[in-house]
């Protein structure tokens, strides 16, 4: 661990939090440089929620340190709060507050200056798209979407350094995530956006780093690529022929002995069957693929994809391998994981 | 607060309530009962309003914000537990005070609509009627301190609500009772006399009302007050998460 946390805008030192006799997180380290989006990956009760709690001084940790621009937020929780626009796990919102009310009453407890208060409210509805149809609307009344959205105004209202948001995205139709996405690219750069979700393609499509967190540990980090390279040491192919399997089986074993079948579908109502073929990283045998196969006209290829592996993918092997390692543990051992 | 209907139904009630006692204490005078004017015999029964309307104003405070998790987005914000429970305090004692405000309005009334009455100045204002209203003011700091720390205590409202009732009756209530019975001079009770005594509403309200301004019970309540709003102030901060 180096020292230099100048241009971080979060520092975590080896952040451990019990509960009673269970680690919720143990010795996490990790820093977000300045305008950086990093999402959080991980199983229900994996912890993040705890990271982010705990990040956004609402929480104690059992020992280690977190630093927000440089300020401590166990020692000076004041100073550290400036800096942090959080949006909890379930949003919660007072009911009988119109949003224009409820926007200005928090741009006032965070120390937006008195003058600036209406501008600002009125910028970050605009932002979340409440300024037209919902700024006087009663809180209690909203959608479940408008209400995520007067969230998100609110974490952004003070235009702090460090946005961090558990699930920004539960509860929205495609066009809000969309809106929300779009959001979140807007801040890219100027603020630090910590996500967490479970929603893997979210996560990929908005995030510049990913992190990964099993059993209170981090298991990966790093960006959607080279994770993949990191944890999925294949290629990934899938064709659609018409051929049973025993038949697939014995026509790629002579066309291509490089590639297995990993798993089939079909037949479809035209007679396909599709395979996920599995390779070795880089085999390169797509051409291949293409030529054996389309030479036979009985097969009637209909279609060769290489296919990324998703960040789907790169979970189950993170959390799986994270899982690996630590089965041999007595009480490793007894958990589900799968 | 000023949003929400119940929080008018509960001064409705709360001032209905009152002007029912205030009725009676004004009969209990035409009966010609003593040199006690309406406004004194009103006040003494003061805490019987208390105990119900402390633990409704205070009850919601601070459990219904926790419950809600709305308490966990205000401490992210730069603003302190013990900022927070201030301001709770605040504005249910503002709230508790404009109360008691209003039912001055009782003397009032009475005073214009009863012109035979109108040349007993006992009826419309005296010291010790100001020194009453005085009582219940720096008491009530106290109480609504109580209902605050009461409300801290649990994330149900009810439960918030029982609370403070039982832990008023007993700041109300108690000391009374326990200097009902007599410690023996010298015993190896008698120090409890004087702790009672110090603390015992009712003879407080007596002396207020007798404008006897005293300074212990000033600081008796106020001191209580603080304590409990930096109890508050704590168990919020510790409970926040």
């Amino acid at each position: 661990m180096d020292d230099s946390d100048a241009p971080n805008s979060v520092v975590v030192r080896r952040l451990t939090k019990t509960y009673g006799g269970v680690r919720a997180i143990d010795n996490v380290s990790f820093r977000i440089g300045k305008g950086e989006v990093v999402g959080f990956l991980g199983p229900n009760g994996a912890g993040k929620s705890t990271t982010m709690r705990i990040i956004s001084g609402l929480m104690p940790a059992s020992s280690g340190s977190v630093f927000i621009c440089g300020e401590s937020v166990a020692a000076d929780p004041d100073a550290a709060r400036r800096h942090i626009g959080f949006m909890p796990e379930n949003n919660p919102l007072p009911e009988d507050l119109r949003v224009r009310e409820y926007l200005t009453f928090r741009a006032g407890i965070k120390g937006v200056p008195s003058s600036e208060i209406r501008a600002r409210v009125d910028e970050s509805m605009e932002t979340c798209q409440l300024l037209r149809k919902a700024s006087n609307k009663i809180i209690g009344n909203l959608s479940k979407g408008f209400r995520q959205r007067v969230g998100i105004a609110d974490a952004i209202l003070s235009r702090p350094e460090v946005i961090i948001m558990d699930e920004p995205t539960i509860g929205l139709d495609p066009h809000q995530i969309l809106a929300i996405r779009a959001l979140i690219n807007s801040l890219r750069g100027k603020m630090s956006v910590i996500i967490s979700s479970h929603i893997l393609p979210e996560i990929e499509l908005m995030c510049d780093r990913v992190m990964i967190i099993n059993q209170g540990t981090i298991v990966a980090s790093g960006s959607p690529e080279s994770l993949r390279r990191e944890f999925i040491a294949w290629d990934k192919y899938e064709i659609s022929i018409k051929a049973p399997p025993a038949e697939a089986e014995k026509i790629l074993a002579s066309a291509c002995p490089e590639a297995a079948i990993a798993s089939s579908f079909g037949p479809d109502s035209e007679g396909y069957y599709g395979y996920v073929l599995r390779a070795g990283e880089n085999s390169g045998i797509g051409r291949k693929l293409i030529s054996s196969l389309a030479a036979d006209e009985r097969l009637g290829l209909r279609e060769v994809a290489h296919k990324k592996p998703s960040l789907e993918e790169i979970f189950m092997a993170a959390t799986r391998r994270s899982w690996e390692q630590t089965s041999d543990l007595p009480e490793g051992g007894g958990r589900r994981k799968k | 607060m000023f949003i929400s209907p119940s929080t008018y139904i509960a001064a409705f009630l709360f001032l209905a309530f009152m002007g029912v006692i205030y009725l009676y204490s004004l009969i209990e005078v035409s009966r010609g009962a003593g040199d006690r004017s309406p406004t004194e015999i009103f006040l003494a029964a003061f805490w019987i309003p208390v105990l119900f309307m402390v633990p409704l104003l205070t009850m919601r405070s601070l459990s219904e914000e926790r419950r809600m998790g709305t308490l966990g987005t205000m401490m992210t914000t730069p603003v302190t537990a013990f900022e927070i429970v201030l301001s709770k305090f605040l504005a249910a004692y503002f709230f508790y005070a404009l109360l008691w405000a209003m039912t001055l309005a009782f003397p009032l009334t009475a005073f214009f609509y009863l012109p035979q009455a109108a040349a007993d100045s006992r009826l419309l204002f005296s010291e010790r009627a100001a020194a009453g209203y005085l009582f219940v003011l720096v008491s009530g700091a106290m109480y609504v301190s109580i209902g605050v720390f009461a409300s801290s205590l649990t994330r149900t409202t009810f439960v918030a609500g029982m609370l403070s009732f039982g832990m008023l009756f007993l700041a109300i209530v108690g000391a009374g009772l326990v200097s009902k019975f007599p410690a023996d001079p010298g015993g190896a009770l008698s120090w409890v006399e004087p702790a009672v005594s110090y603390v015992d509403t009712f003879r407080h309200l007596d002396e207020f009302s007798g404008a006897l301004l005293d300074t212990r019970p000033f600081f008796f309540y106020l001191s209580t007050a603080a304590v409990f709003v930096a109890f508050t102030s704590l168990i919020t901060e510790s409970k926040s998460a």
